[in-house]
């Protein structure tokens, strides 16, 4: 089973067609990569399709906004994965909880 | 239709926010100068009205799911497809479904048939942000009335 960085590399590569051997876990989505908003709204479909979640953009787009959060908490891919397995972890726990 | 307001559809015949599904009518005008030009002496419906249609139908069917706290702007058009020609007079029956609702944008598939010969299809992205207008607002729910959008389906 691939890793959860390796199949938001692949849906990038995919979606913005950007050669995927040119995305790393250290690149940042926006400055590295140079997705721009509306490409990002593809790939956050196509994520949370992938993983039955739905990434909180909105609210990490505030906190960033706020000053609360640096882009590179959320942009940067290795921490993007590992926001995603946290609310993959969440959605687990709560189905979990539920039966 | 009202293709000089880019009003693409006429009425809601269905919504259903349990299933996030929307069926509507648009009653394509027999006579419109953009016939003129599309094309001479052969008059049928350009695909980016049809686009624009299905649209417009989905955009109704997000309203109603987020009982209008949001208004839906067009983002992305997918494998947008012209399937046939759609003619002056004829009436297009579109119906939409919801695909995803992410954080700040949704997702819909519509379809748009005359009779039951499959004219359209497209999956299309919304971005969803507030109203920027009381105005913008207020026009919405005079629109909803016009097209019988069943207003009481989203006071629930």
């Amino acid at each position: 089973m691939s890793s959860t960085f390796d199949q938001i590399a692949n849906i990038i590569a995919e979606t913005c067609d950007i050669p995927r051997d040119t995305i790393k876990p250290e690149s940042h989505a926006i400055d590295d990569l140079g997705i721009d908003s509306l490409d990002f709204l593809d790939i956050a479909f196509a994520i949370d399709k992938a993983f039955g979640i739905k990434m909180p953009l909105e609210k990490w787009t505030q906190e960033v906004n706020d000053g609360k959060a640096t882009t590179e908490q959320y942009f940067v891919l290795k921490n993007l994965a590992d926001r995603i397995d946290e609310l993959v972890a969440a959605k687990n726990a709560g189905a979990g909880a539920a039966t | 239709m009202q293709l000089d307001y880019f009003q693409l559809i006429d009425r809601i015949v269905d919504l259903n926010l349990e299933a996030k599904t929307i069926t509507v009518e648009a009653q394509v005008p027999e006579k419109h100068t953009i016939f003129e030009g599309h094309f001479p002496g052969f008059p049928i419906m350009p695909g980016v009205l049809l686009t624009e249609a299905m649209a417009q139908s989905s955009g109704w069917l997000i309203l109603g799911v987020l009982k209008f706290e949001r208004m839906p702007f067009l983002a992305i058009v997918k494998e947008a497809k012209m399937r046939g020609f759609v003619s002056p007079g004829q009436l297009l029956t579109i119906e939409a479904k919801l695909e995803h609702e992410g954080s700040g944008f949704a997702v819909t598939k519509a379809k748009g048939r005359v009779g039951k010969e499959l004219k359209c299809s497209a999956e299309i992205t919304f971005g969803l942000a507030p109203f920027p207008d009381p105005s913008f607002r207020t026009f919405m729910d005079a629109m909803a009335n016009k097209i019988g959008f069943p207003l009481q389906a989203v006071a629930q």
